[in-house]
């Protein structure tokens, strides 16, 4: 018998593999008889592909398949997750740099780079659209082929889709104190350390991907529909991704690989260089317009909000991020009226996806600079100022939406308590604090199976992806405490859809929630089937015998260990109990985004640092990042994954960038040019604070964690450099020169007394 | 077109190998894909991540910026090498306990640049060991744990 695994800081499950060398991710896998393949791109974003020449290709020993458009079948195959919007190959034209025109597949690495470099492809380059400006000009050429957006009243513009909300009404709505800006966001890349792999084998039977995804189901249903196979001839196999963040959420090259998989016979496998990959996915860039009105006490009377979001060359996730994020682009503060729209923009630049936070950041980044602004011109305190507007817990703080689930005033005030709000500083310091919120899901589906096997251990099958956020280890905690068994006897096995049950997906900070819900009524599920079989065993009823952590309680007090009863409910033949947990969430159409969100996110963030007046260059002495969890399933998994939301946030506040040529090429690319932040770039001091008040949809009162601590580091940190240094800043990054250029071309009427 | 090979000796975590290398393979191919040492990790290929941090001789180096012909004759520690049968080594030991592990995939890396530092400083300080590992990066950012997790590996070993 165990107790009490929830709640405690259990280490992780796999570190030991992690810490020796020996967990194998994908690009670690071998497979027989694989063919490498190899990618050939174009030196721009936009062409006219007039020909292509792969004979010179073909004469390179090994070479076992060339692959262009003509290999493929006609109409191009297309997939998505959304829209079925992205060729296998680049047919007529390639929309973004990095996008292939061809793949060679060789016995050997070098054969398929050699023949790559070999391909001759005539092309004429032809002008791209990179940026909002250009996305939005009538006169820009078309991203899109209007043919291939039937029945799409926008089909003739670069705009994907529009989202619009409102409540009240912002034309009427009257205010003491108007305050509109132009606030941007840069586009970054995820950059998880594992680059993107993949491997297709197929035969007469189906194909089976092995591929560094975050959602094997969703790659699934993909592959099955661009192939057309049936689901269960799709067997998709993921190892634990070595960093994800999003960017691994959605097919890439697999559909490629399949093909040309079936046409040689033979497994074919693409390890993308992390040049690749930067090319591969990244996060909408944004620039978000914002008009605020404010009584003169400082009280929010209207949000009126316009935002383009660049998304890139396809959808992919990116129709999502938008939509979802800008339901929630007025925070989590009482906005009596407020006008929204968000516009989904297509351009000749790499596809965004989902990245932590999912759209959230580039609406905090203004909307919290939004706060500072009104409270320097109200002469109000930036911390009062927040107070005075947020939503008390279980208010309505968007009509028809999901109440505010957590008592938010406590995380500010612990975040401010941390960073000694109000206490004098040091000359050349300055703080900020900045709160974000972030919608969970609001529909989904996590199943699981439970092995309760004849010696009392477990199998644990889920569809869940453990990419360094730690869902097996914190599965295994409620596995072991729901049934009374120690953790080393829980074995939660992911990643392959021919083993475990349908999961959604592992995205939005869910998996605690619905996996963890899953597994929680999988586990009361066995306890019925042993109170079923203990009842028949002792001729009684099976409401009279109690299971609490592994002991069963029979009628007059004897007491036996769940493994006990199990093998002597099985008897000589042996066996084991198998019971399905299931957690739906059924999508809402009525809804503006499809259903309510399970959970908000909730983050407060507040810094103290140092500018250096000659340089430009920020100093961060403290960094408090405050989440609101709900109950810290294992405290030490929340600290770790809020930590590195924090870091990750610094990384795009102060020096991240993808800066694109006229080509869109983009001119940063690798990891000598695109700086992420390293152990120097680290806060002299981080603390992370949790709040838990068992207030979460999930297990045990948990909410979802992960993305938080990233949503609000931008405008915290900016908040701070206004603090010390007067200047305002409304784009980002806050590289040293930007800083500098602004301290030194300070307008006075933008700073504070 | 072959590409042109070179016999190379290497003694890797104490086994010697005599290989056949191309000329332009770089060791970490080699370790990788000849030895199947996947422990060694590659991401930038371009020594601004660490990730396939080795030993070779007294050096810590990017196996990506190593040919394989320059390792020839040389002593390799990797990953797979820094424990033994029994024991952890105790930088990995420390990096279990404090919870500096997330994905893992610049942690063999990691563990690589922290085990030479304490070998040359048996009691950094905390600046010390930003320094020294600041050519590792992990995404999942996990710095904080993973300076705590050197500290307590020099503790251990004084």
């Amino acid at each position: 018998m165990t107790t009490g695994n929830v709640g405690r800081p259990a280490g992780r499950i796999g570190g030991l593999d992690r810490v020796t060398g020996r967990q194998r991710y994908v690009a670690d896998l071998r497979l027989d008889d694989a063919l490498h393949v190899k990618l050939v791109t174009l030196p721009c974003a936009r062409a006219r592909i007039v020909d292509i020449d792969t004979s010179k290709a073909w004469e390179v020993p090994g070479v076992r398949t060339i692959f262009t458009a003509a290999d493929l079948p006609d109409p191009m195959p297309r997939y998505g997750v959304h829209y079925d919007d992205r060729p296998v190959l680049a047919v007529g034209e390639t929309k973004f740099h990095g996008e292939p025109v061809a793949a060679v597949a060789a016995d050997t690495l070098d054969a398929a780079q050699r023949a790559a470099a070999l391909v001759q492809v005539q092309y004429e380059e032809l002008p791209p659209v990179l940026d909002v400006r250009a996305a939005l000009d009538p006169a820009a050429p078309l991203v899109v082929d209007p043919v291939l957006r039937p029945d799409d009243p926008l089909a003739s513009t670069n705009i994907r889709r529009e989202f619009r909300y409102a409540w009240g009404d912002v034309d009427t709505a009257t205010a003491d104190l108007v305050i509109e800006n132009t606030y941007t966001f840069p586009m970054v890349t995820h950059f998880a350390i594992e680059p993107h792999g993949f491997v297709v084998a197929a035969d007469e039977s189906g194909v089976t991907v092995w591929s560094s995804i975050q959602h094997p189901y969703i790659l699934q249903r993909v592959m099955a529909r661009v192939l057309g196979l049936p689901l269960s001839r799709v067997r998709v196999i993921a190892p634990d991704p070595g960093g994800a963040f999003g960017g691994k959420g959605y097919p890439k090259f697999e559909p490629l690989l399949a093909y040309m998989a079936m046409a040689t016979g033979r497994p074919c496998r693409l390890v993308l260089t992390l040049e690749e990959t930067f090319q591969a996915v990244r996060r909408n860039n944004a620039e978000v317009r914002i008009r605020t009105g404010f009584d003169s006490d400082g009280t929010i009377r209207f949000q009126d909000i316009e935002a383009d979001f660049l998304m890139g060359a396809y959808v992919d996730i990116s129709a999502r991020v938008i939509s979802k994020s800008s339901h929630l682009a007025a925070g989590p503060y009482r906005v009596p009226n407020a006008r929204i729209l968000a516009r989904a923009l297509h351009s000749h630049t790499p596809p965004s996806t989902a990245m932590r936070g999912f759209g959230t950041p580039q609406f905090s980044w203004a909307l919290e600079q939004q706060m500072d602004e009104a409270a320097r011109r109200l002469d109000m305190d930036r911390l009062e100022i927040r107070l005075r507007n947020l939503a008390r817990k279980g208010e309505e703080f968007i009509p028809g939406d999901t109440p505010a689930d957590g008592d938010w005033f406590e995380s500010v005030r612990r975040a401010a308590d941390a960073i000694g709000w109000g206490e004098p500083l040091p000359d050349g310091r300055g703080r900020g604090l900045a709160v974000g919120i972030k919608s969970s899901a609001t529909a989904g589906a996590a199943y699981s199976i439970l092995r309760f096997l004849y010696d009392g251990s477990v199998f644990v099958l889920v569809g869940t992806s453990d990419m360094g956020q730690g869902a097996r280890t914190i599965l295994t905690q409620i596995v072991s405490d729901e049934l009374g068994v120690p953790p080393e006897a829980v074995n939660v096995v992911m990643g392959d859809t021919a083993a475990a049950p349908f999961d959604y997906s592992t995205s939005a900070s869910r998996s605690t929630v619905f996996m963890g819900g899953s597994v929680m009524r999988g586990c009361a599920e066995l306890k019925d089937q042993v109170r079923e079989m203990a009842a028949r065993l002792r001729g009684c009823e099976p409401e009279e015998i109690e299971i609490d952590r592994g002991v069963v309680t029979f009628p007059g007090g004897e007491q036996k260990g769940i493994v006990e009863v199990v093998q002597e409910g099985l008897g000589a033949v042996g066996g084991e109990l198998i019971a399905v947990g299931l957690m739906r969430g059924e999508a809402d159409p009525n809804h503006p985004i499809g259903g309510r969100p399970w959970f908000y996110e909730f983050n407060c963030t507040a810094v103290e640092l140092e500018v250096d007046r000659r340089t430009g260059e920020v100093l961060i002495h403290k960094h408090v990042t405050v989440a609101d969890v709900g109950k810290a399933i294992n405290p030490q998994h929340v600290e770790s994954q809020d930590e590195g939301a924090a870091i990750m946030g610094l990384g795009h506040t102060l020096m991240e960038h993808l800066v694109l040529d006229e080509h869109g090429r983009i001119v940063n690319l690798g990891a000598l040019d695109y700086r992420i932040p390293t152990t120097k770039d680290m806060p002299l001091e981080l603390e992370s604070i949790i709040v838990e008040n068992g207030d979460g949809p999930g297990p045990h009162g948990a909410k979802g964690v992960g993305e938080g601590g990233l949503l609000c580091v931008a405008a915290a940190v900016a908040s701070a450099v206004t603090d010390a240094t007067g200047v305002v800043i409304r784009d980002l990054p806050l590289t040293p020169e930007r800083i500098w250029r602004a301290i030194n071309e300070v307008t006075p009427s933008e700073v504070s007394p | 077109m072959t590409p042109q090979t070179m016999n190379i000796t290497l003694v890797v975590n104490g086994q010697h190998h005599s290989l056949d290398v191309a000329v332009h393979h770089s060791l970490l191919d080699v370790l990788r894909n000849d030895l199947d040492l996947t422990g060694t990790k590659e991401c930038c290929a371009e020594g601004e991540c660490g990730a396939c941090t080795v030993r070779m001789d007294e050096k810590a180096v990017n196996a990506c910026l190593v040919l394989a012909v320059e390792a020839d004759g040389r002593d390799i520690t990797t990953i797979e090498g820094l424990a033994t049968e029994d024991h952890l080594s105790p930088v990995q030991q420390a990096f279990l306990e404090e919870g500096a592990v997330q994905c893992g995939f610049c942690i063999p890396g990691m563990v690589m640049s922290a085990a030479y530092l304490l070998e040359h400083n048996d009691a950094p300080t905390e600046e010390e060991i930003r320094e020294a590992l600041s050519g590792n990066l992990c995404r999942c950012a996990g710095y904080k744990r993973i300076v705590r997790a050197v500290q307590r590996a020099a503790e251990a070993g004084r």
